[in-house]
């Protein structure tokens, strides 16, 4: 998973705070029911949502690039959060051989489909941006990224024009469910896709990506919250819509009652 | 005047009743209204549900970034561990702590302490649940935007800005009787605010709600790109972050002293004027007007 809320901590401070509504003597807690997920009092609050893409959409430029700050305000290690470090068989095998044997796979709704090595990534034109990472809980970091542009790839795959999406499938497992494992996931639009600084990152802070921060791959979408920013990134699928996926709010954390744009 | 008893001390229930002799004004146009009980309910969801955003990470900083590596924290809450094995509530102010057990930090009974940084009481949802609390939160941020917007043209258009509300060079040459009136609990019922009112009422319309909807959107990754004036304004997204809960608890200060105040000088009266608009003043009102 991405820099999302980290796990655990959720999970004990859900159950503490579940402990805490049962004692509180007629609280907020008035309005917990009605802002249960499927709640249409919650569905009917949360279509505010749409309209702050919509309107950031229509506002903002889409070629705006995110502040990037100078060296000297590198001045802590990136912090890791959400997953940090994948037990999945298939991730721990490539870790073992430093990722060597990673291919990058480039599909869906492509003319061609694209399958790369980590060495082929490196080799194509990169970018370095020194920008602020800003998670959903409210933290910032400012770390170096340096990758390959999105649309560089999006380009050589050539993208249908049915396509209006990228997902991002990942190798970190969010639990098991009745249907099996749950990998984390996202979704961006074509906009974020081909923003300049949407970048597929091997490096930070001029060294090679380490496994706590998405090794070997993970996604910068600058202009969104981290939980945007998929880590471990498996493969990458031009999709036409995110609503037959997983709980089909297009990621890992929509699907737990989290915005899917993520702009604010 | 000076033999005008207070509200208080003919007591609540009499006050609006021995002033039956002043006669009813418009105070309050449609506009000052309606805007102000959208604000109410907005500004109760939008403070109890960002105490729930802000549980995520109850801590605050100065600058772009948050320090986990060096120390720019301003505030901080936390719990930690006791000698005999509980749990305590600290709260760290520019690094000053404070055992705040029972409210900030731990929570709940003695027997079952809860650790959250701001109770379940104080946050919508009362579980912890950062998503559903950004859910609410950018929901009333759109009605209050919106509720702003219709107050600004209207406050502009019929001239209730600069007639009620900034107070002007008169207004301030009459500030220490009026500090020494509301010491005293002495409320002259006039159709216009007082000094003290006007300072209070332009703090919160014209410079607190401002403030928080702008250091909102500082915090904006989506937003920032195209106004990066906001981040220079502000100093930075952690700084942003720091000012917008300073204006909340300022929000949440006036909302105190304005029930306190309405209270204090005759519900009855004050709760007609900004329900129907009409107000009873005082039968001095037509020498003060004079002196208006």
């Amino acid at each position: 998973m991405s820099d999302g809320p980290s796990f655990n901590r959720r999970r004990f401070l859900a159950t503490a705070g579940a402990g805490a509504s049962m004692l509180s003597l007629g609280g907020c807690d008035a309005f917990d029911a009605m802002l249960g997920q499927n709640d249409r009092v919650r569905d009917v609050l949360a279509s505010a949502n749409q309209l702050t893409y919509r309107a950031q959409r229509l506002l903002f430029g889409e070629e705006a690039l995110a502040r990037t700050y100078a060296p000297s305000e590198i001045r802590q290690q990136m912090r890791p959060n959400g997953s940090t470090s994948p037990n999945q068989d298939d991730y721990t095998k490539l870790q073992k051989n430093d990722f060597a044997d990673y291919r990058l796979e480039i599909g869906g709704l492509v003319d061609k489909k694209l399958s790369l090595s980590l060495d082929e990534l490196r080799n194509m034109p990169a970018r370095s941006q020194i920008t602020r990472h800003d998670c959903v809980e409210g933290w910032s970091v400012i770390a170096k990224w340096t990758g390959v542009q999105l649309s560089r790839l999006l380009d050589q795959a050539g993208v249908k024009p049915q396509a209006r999406y990228v997902l991002f499938h990942c190798y970190d497992s969010m639990g098991a469910t009745l249907e099996g494992v749950q990998y984390y996931y996202e979704t961006i639009d074509l906009i974020s896709a081909r923003h300049p600084q949407t970048i597929l990152a091997y490096g930070l802070n001029d060294k090679t990506l380490p496994v706590s921060n998405g090794a070997p791959l993970r996604v910068r979408v600058e202009r969104q919250l981290g939980y945007k920013m998929a880590k471990y990134i498996r493969s990458i699928e031009l999709v036409s819509g995110f609503a037959n996926i997983n709980g089909g709010n297009g990621g890992y954390w929509e699907d737990q009652g989290y915005d899917w744009w993520a702009g604010t | 005047m000076a033999s005008r008893t207070t509200a208080i001390e003919r007591g609540e229930e009499t006050g609006p009743t021995s002033r039956r002799s002043g006669r009813l004004v418009y105070r309050q146009s449609i506009w000052t209204r309606l805007t102000h009980w959208v604000w109410a309910v907005c500004i109760f969801f939008m403070v109890t549900s960002g105490l729930m955003i802000f549980n995520a990470r109850p801590d605050l900083y100065v600058g772009q970034q948050s320090g986990f590596g060096f120390d720019n924290t301003v505030l901080s809450i936390g719990a930690e561990r006791t000698g005999d094995g509980g749990v305590r509530g600290v709260t760290r102010v520019f690094g000053h702590p404070f055992d705040t057990t029972g409210f900030l930090g731990v929570s709940g009974s003695a027997d079952n302490p809860t650790i959250r940084a701001i109770p379940a009481w104080a946050t919508i949802p009362s579980y912890y649940d950062l998503g559903t609390g950004r859910v609410v939160h950018f929901f009333f941020a759109w009605i209050l935007v919106a509720t702003m917007l219709v107050w600004w043209i209207s406050a502009l258009v019929n001239r209730h800005l600069w007639r009620d509300i900034v107070p002007g060079g008169k207004d301030l040459k009459r500030l220490p009787s009026d500090i020494g009136d509301h010491a005293r609990l002495r409320f002259h019922h006039t159709r216009s605010y007082n000094v003290l009112q006007k300072l209070s009422y332009a703090g919160i319309l014209v410079v607190v709600i401002p403030l928080l909807i702008l250091t909102g959107l500082t915090m904006s990754p989506g937003v920032v790109p195209s106004w990066s004036w906001l981040l220079d304004l502000f100093g930075g997204r952690q700084t942003a972050r720091t000012i917008h809960f300073v204006c909340m608890l300022l929000v949440v200060l006036f909302f105190i002293v304005h029930v306190l105040m309405v209270v204090a000088a005759g519900p009855i009266n004050e709760l007609r004027s900004i329900i129907t608009g009409w107000y009873r003043v005082d039968d001095e009102e037509s020498e003060e007007e004079g002196a208006r």
